[in-house]
């Protein structure tokens, strides 16, 4: 009898448990739909062709966010540009060359520490190093900020594609006679091609909702300007300052303007994923 | 060998230096990024901490009429918040890990996996925003209430509990973080269970235990170090996470007893009042707050990794 009991309670134990487990799934999965819905019940009816067209407007009346969307197109551009071959190359290092020494492991240890590390930090450096300098908000400063968190994500993803690259491919082309410079580079580097191309994806996606490090590098600016060394508008920002607004019109551009954010991120983030089907996060 | 075949092959060597050199920098660059953002932080914040000393890190004070400055209130707010939402998001992340791993079926699994890592991709801004419109008044109208009715009038953690219904504060501020951090907690977790050797699981089953008893009888123990390296990440996270906190949190540098005021984390005070102060040791206090931080995360973080390493390596001497 007490062993039927005790049976049983397992089994309820057990139950309750992966009932709870469920429960969690859809507590997760509750979050992401309502912001979802949210974003697409205040953002569509926003989402005119003005918006694409027309310039942030003064407070109370209408407008668009064209130079917004622009000055983060050109930053996120250059920030990936720049950070990209920087990352790729210490990735590279990290996976074929540091095999000896204290240089791969204490670089791969902070490399991890950087990649979650706070972006409005990052910020703050880039306003010491730069910004003070020349003393005033310049697009370049927001491009190098972003820059600076594309490059944990590459080096990461590209140290761990390389690493599935099978070591005979590399063995084969040595024994052809290839200097080290072509093995990596016309051999391995395009072996893992795809899976560096995710990594560089998800980083576009990470910075062009970045918002923390452009409030003290790029700032904003209410007008068009493609000149990188003036403050340059970009979505995150505008969103931030609108949103905080009072005014009904800036408000709704915010909308707008986030369920464009969001909807780009999510479609990089899926694009990567499907791209290259091997589970590719950076965490 | 002939002269022409050795000139390129000394060119080729030459190219492969050149090339190494390259890769080399690249990573040395990563170490000196670090030490280039601590340094700039510390000379930024000299003028403080020369003003203030350890005095900063434990004075409630801010008032730039004045100029006086400490960290204290900010602090507070970040440990805060985090902690709480690291209270809700553990558990969640685990029963979510769980789900992933030994309920859903097959066909679930990568779509279900996909739909909460993209939790991670939302940005941090549109968080913010829809805390601010969207659950924040919600919250005011249907939660605070409850909370100051039911638990705001027990002894002891009451007051935690009670205060105006406004909808931001340190409360909403936790509850965002929360749902922030629980796909980068989760997301290690799923990592380090897959590590469990099936036989492990197996022999388990074997003995006649439950799904549940295998959990917390051998995955668990087993991936012990991970999950606890994967929480500490997920802190790390929080610590840092600054748009979304500084949309729901109020801003307010005061220091409540209850959850439900509002109040200031050190990302938020930096994001709202860097670009406009003015004064040198008002920025530069700013500074040293950011300072602070990144210490606080390097550390979390740090311990973060060593731990996922650690569990790591064991994975591959059992291989």
């Amino acid at each position: 009898m007490t062993k039927f009991d005790l049976y049983t309670r397992r089994r309820i134990i057990n139950s309750i448990g992966l009932a709870i487990a469920v429960l969690a799934m859809g507590f997760g999965l509750f979050w992401l739909c309502w912001i979802l819905w949210t974003l697409l019940e205040n953002g569509l009816p926003s989402l005119t062709a003005a918006v694409f067209t027309q310039m942030t407007p003064p407070p109370g009346s209408s407008g668009g966010l064209l130079n917004a969307i622009a000055g983060s197109l050109m930053m996120t551009l250059l920030g990936t540009v720049i950070g990209t071959p920087i990352g790729i190359l210490a990735g590279t290092y990290l996976a074929e060359f540091g095999q000896r020494g204290w240089m791969a492991p204490v670089t791969r240890f902070i490399n991890d520490v950087l990649l979650s590390a706070p972006s409005i930090v990052i910020g703050l450096f880039v306003y010491e190093i730069y910004v003070m300098k020349v003393k005033h908000f310049s697009g370049w400063a927001g491009a190098l900020a972003l820059a600076i968190l594309v490059i944990p994500i590459v080096i990461r993803t590209t140290e761990n594609m390389l690493k599935l690259v099978p070591s005979t491919l590399r063995e084969a082309a040595a024994a052809l006679g290839a200097p080290q410079w072509k093995i990596v580079n016309f051999v391995t580097l395009r072996a893992a091609r795809a899976g560096i191309i995710t990594g560089v994806m998800l980083a576009i996606a990470r910075i062009s909702g970045e918002t923390a490090p452009l409030l003290f590098t790029s700032l904003n600016n209410q007008f068009w300007s493609s000149n990188m060394d003036q403050p340059m508008a970009n979505l995150p920002v505008v969103i931030f300052q609108f949103a905080m607004s009072p005014y009904e019109d800036w408000q709704q551009l915010a909308w707008a303007g986030a369920l464009l954010i969001t909807l780009s991120v999510l479609t990089l983030n899926i694009m990567a994923r499907v791209l290259f089907r091997q589970s590719a996060t950076t965490h | 060998m002939s002269l022409q075949l050795e000139v390129r092959l000394k060119r080729q060597a030459v190219l492969d230096i050149l090339f190494r050199f390259m890769t080399r920098i690249s990573a040395f660059g990563v170490l000196a990024l670090l030490v280039a953002i601590l340094f700039s932080l510390v000379v930024g914040s000299m003028p403080a901490i020369r003003a203030f000393g350890f005095g900063f890190l434990t004075s409630s004070d801010w008032d730039p009429v004045n100029d006086q400055f400490g960290a204290l209130i900010p602090i507070i707010g970040t440990l805060i918040t985090s902690g709480i939402a690291l209270l809700i998001a553990i558990p969640v992340s685990f029963g979510i890990a769980i789900f992933l791993t030994e309920l859903s079926p097959r066909v679930l699994r990568r779509p279900l996996g996909i739909a909460i890592e993209l939790l991670a991709g939302i940005p941090s801004i549109i968080y913010g925003m829809w805390g601010l419109f969207v659950f924040a008044p919600l919250f005011a109208d249907h939660v605070e209430p409850w909370l100051n009715e039911h638990i705001g009038t027990i002894s002891y953690i009451g007051p935690f509990f009670s205060g105006p219904p406004m909808g931001i504060g340190l409360l909403t501020a936790s509850i965002i973080l929360s749902i922030m951090v629980i796909p980068f907690i989760t997301s290690v977790m799923r990592d380090v269970f897959d590590v469990v050797p099936p036989l492990l699981k197996e022999s388990a089953y074997g003995l006649g235990a439950t799904t549940w008893e295998v959990l917390w009888q051998v995955v668990l123990p087993y991936t012990k170090v991970g999950v606890v390296g994967g929480i500490m990440l997920g802190l790390g996270r929080a610590l840092g996470e600054t748009m979304a906190v500084t949309f729901v949190i109020g801003n307010a540098h005061e220091l409540s007893k209850s959850l439900l005021m509002p109040g200031n984390s050190i990302s938020s005070a930096l994001a709202n009042e860097f670009t406009e102060a003015v004064g040198e040791l008002y920025t530069s206090s700013l500074i040293e707050l950011g300072l602070i931080l990144f210490f606080i995360t390097f550390v979390v973080l740090s311990i973060a990794r060593f731990m996922l390493y650690k569990l790591g390596k064991r994975e591959g001497s059992h291989a």
